[in-house]
């Protein structure tokens, strides 16, 4: 099957700010592709050029195979549903007449609207003024616009920011529904928390390029970055597991009865093996490398050390 | 995309509805005219309604102020409010143009006041005619007041629209728009009157006429002076609303060529708006 966005070799300028200096992405259909990278990295940006509202100074974008910012891209927009990062709907309008205006706009019946609000988990607060909508509840709404005319291509831009994590659950058990319906999804995100089970592949962004790609656990491995691995438990003399520097063990009391060990991806089933033997252990938690971590180690991968080093979440 | 445009129109006709806009223009021009209606000769000492070409011009020389604000505040946050709001960025990654958002918003607008207005004068008159006030010539008088008023809030809404689409922030579009107000509605009448009397009478009459009438403030005053009562109240001025100049169609036409003006203004900017 042909890709349903490619981005390649993008550069986009303003000004004397360059907001993308080499970006690459391509999305297969179906597939659920994390945007990743801290404020100011060029996510927004990215999408943007995908809708075909900036054109790039370099490089080439293809939206279902044409160019989005062209003649031919407000057909390939119906196919698009999006999600900004900082939308607030019309405030005076209920639910129900927000969707349906969105629907008319984009040329589907107002019953899709409808049906959209049930599936969002909005049917009950439909009439109501969005006014007084929750953060979540707008998130939906938001999410609900995306889908009309079933989209082969959700463009999610930070969905989860502000949304607790009971809110955020639901949310990405939206996606998971999409994804097994076969629509292609970017999301973005600033943080891996939370994202990480939903996602089958990602992107790494820095400073406008494409810091690393793969699916996670490849990027980990690739990283080889140490695992942190708390655990809790009653050891009245020496913690279960010995600080051993030299074959990447690192053992830190946190207080009484917690440590944590920082151990290399090689040495993780043995250390945790261990702690599950030892007497008197009541819990372990396995922290994988967040993004921070991965994020330092490939920028500086790429930018020669001139990123931040930090080790671990 | 026709019908795109419209429903974006409908929207802006019903949030005007429902957050009152059309309620309080309405209100307001009927209330203003019914009370010159009334209360207009008592000024000069008679009983009784006013003749009803003083009433007019009374009424276009308040209306001059008020329905240009209320044009230019309808309109300032057209393209502001919705990119603030960020629904400009959502609405612009729908399968719809530019220009088709813009003409619907406007649309929308534009309906929104000329109802507001026919409803308000058009109220008024009709009140006056139940009163048996007038007689002869209300309607036409009253036609005539009611189009040019909304062509007038057509102008000044063109205005604010393009004020919105080149504005950052909604502050800025506010700031532009009151000081445009002052521009138009009073700053150019008293230049306008310092030159010439800083002339001397050296500034040809025609010249005069012209600029007058180039103002789109200005150009409704005078098309709704009717009779030569009215355009003796308002002295010097008579001279120049009996020129050829000032007929009627060009006086409609000057306002036409403004809003066609600003419309262009405000679609040229939008389109070259980022988002
Ligand atoms: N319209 C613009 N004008 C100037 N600079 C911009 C504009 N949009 C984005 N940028 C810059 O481009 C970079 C990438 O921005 P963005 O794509 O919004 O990042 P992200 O969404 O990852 O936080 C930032 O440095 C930002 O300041
Ligand atoms: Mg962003």
């Amino acid at each position: 099957m042909s890709a349903v966005l490619e981005i390649r070799d993008v550069q986009v300028r303003f000004g004397a700010v360059t907001a993308l200096a080499a970006m690459t992405l391509t999305v297969q259909p179906g597939e659920v592709v994390g945007l990743l990278g801290h404020n100011g990295a060029g996510k927004t940006t990215t999408m943007k050029l995908a809708l075909g509202l900036l054109r790039p100074q370099a490089g080439t974008v293809r939206l279902f195979g044409t160019d989005p910012a062209g003649r031919a891209g407000r057909v390939a927009r119906r196919q698009v549903g999006f999600l900004p990062e900082n939308v607030s709907f019309y405030d005076s309008l209920t639910g129900r007449e927000v969707l349906r205006y969105l629907a008319r706009l984009k040329g589907r019946a107002p019953r899709e609207a409808d049906a959209l609000l049930e599936r969002v988990g909005l049917a009950a607060a439909a009439d109501r003024r969005v006014r007084g909508y929750s953060k979540g509840m707008r998130q939906r709404l938001g999410l609900a616009q995306a889908l009309l005319g079933h989209p082969g291509l959700l463009l999610l831009d930070e969905p989860t920011v502000g949304l607790d994590p009971m809110a955020t659950a639901e949310f990405y058990a939206t996606v998971a529904r999409l994804r097994a319906a076969g629509t292609a999804v970017v999301l973005s995100s600033h943080v891996l928390a939370g994202i990480e089970r939903h996602i089958d592949r990602c992107v790494i962004v820095g400073r406008g390029h494409v810091l690393a790609a793969g699916t996670l656990e490849e990027l980990r491995a690739e990283a080889g970055l140490p695992v942190a691995i708390r655990a809790r438990g009653r050891w009245p003399d020496a913690p279960p597991v010995a600080d051993d520097p030299a074959a990447g063990v690192w053992v830190r009391r946190l207080n009484g009865h917690q440590v944590e060990i920082r151990t290399t991806p090689a040495r993780k089933l043995a250390v945790l093996r261990a702690l599950a033997a030892a007497p008197g252990i009541e819990d372990i938690e396995v922290q994988p490398p967040g993004l921070e971590a991965l994020y330092a180690h490939f920028d500086a991968r790429l930018h020669g050390g001139g990123g931040k080093e930090s080790r671990g979440a | 995309m026709m019908r795109q445009m419209l429903a974006i129109a409908a929207k802006e006709l019903r949030d005007g509805v429902r957050n009152r806009w059309a309620l309080a223009i309405a209100g307001v021009l009927a209330v203003l005219a019914l009370a010159i209606a009334w209360f207009g000769p008592a000024a000069s000492g008679r009983v009784g309604f006013a003749s009803l070409g003083a009433t007019v011009a009374s009424l276009a020389s308040l209306a001059v102020f008020l329905v240009p604000l209320v044009a230019l505040l309808l309109g300032h946050e057209s393209v502001v409010g919705e990119a603030e709001r960020g629904t400009l960025l959502l609405l612009l990654a729908y399968p719809l143009g530019r220009r088709t958002l813009l003409a619907g918003k406007f649309l929308g607008h534009a309906a929104l006041l000329a109802a507001a207005t026919a409803l308000g004068l058009g109220g008024a008159a009709a009140v006056l005619a139940a009163a048996g006030a007038a007689g002869e010539g209300l309607w036409p008088a009253f036609t005539r007041l009611i189009l040019s008023t909304a062509l007038l809030g057509w102008v000044f809404l063109a205005l604010a629209y393009a004020i919105s689409a080149g504005a950052r922030e909604k502050g800025r579009a506010l700031a532009g728009a009151l000081a445009a107000w002052f521009a138009f509605v009073l700053v150019y009448d008293l230049v306008l009157l310092g030159t010439l009397v800083a002339a001397g009478g050296r500034l040809p009459p025609a010249l005069f006429g012209a600029l007058l009438v180039a103002n789109p403030a200005d150009a409704f005053r005078i098309l709704n002076l009717t009779g030569l009562e009215a355009a003796e109240a308002l002295g010097g001025l008579g001279a120049v609303a009996r020129g050829p100049l000032v007929s009627a169609p060009v006086l409609a036409g000057v306002l036409a060529a403004w809003l066609a003006g600003l419309l262009g203004v405000a679609f040229h900017r939008f389109a070259r708006r980022e988002v």
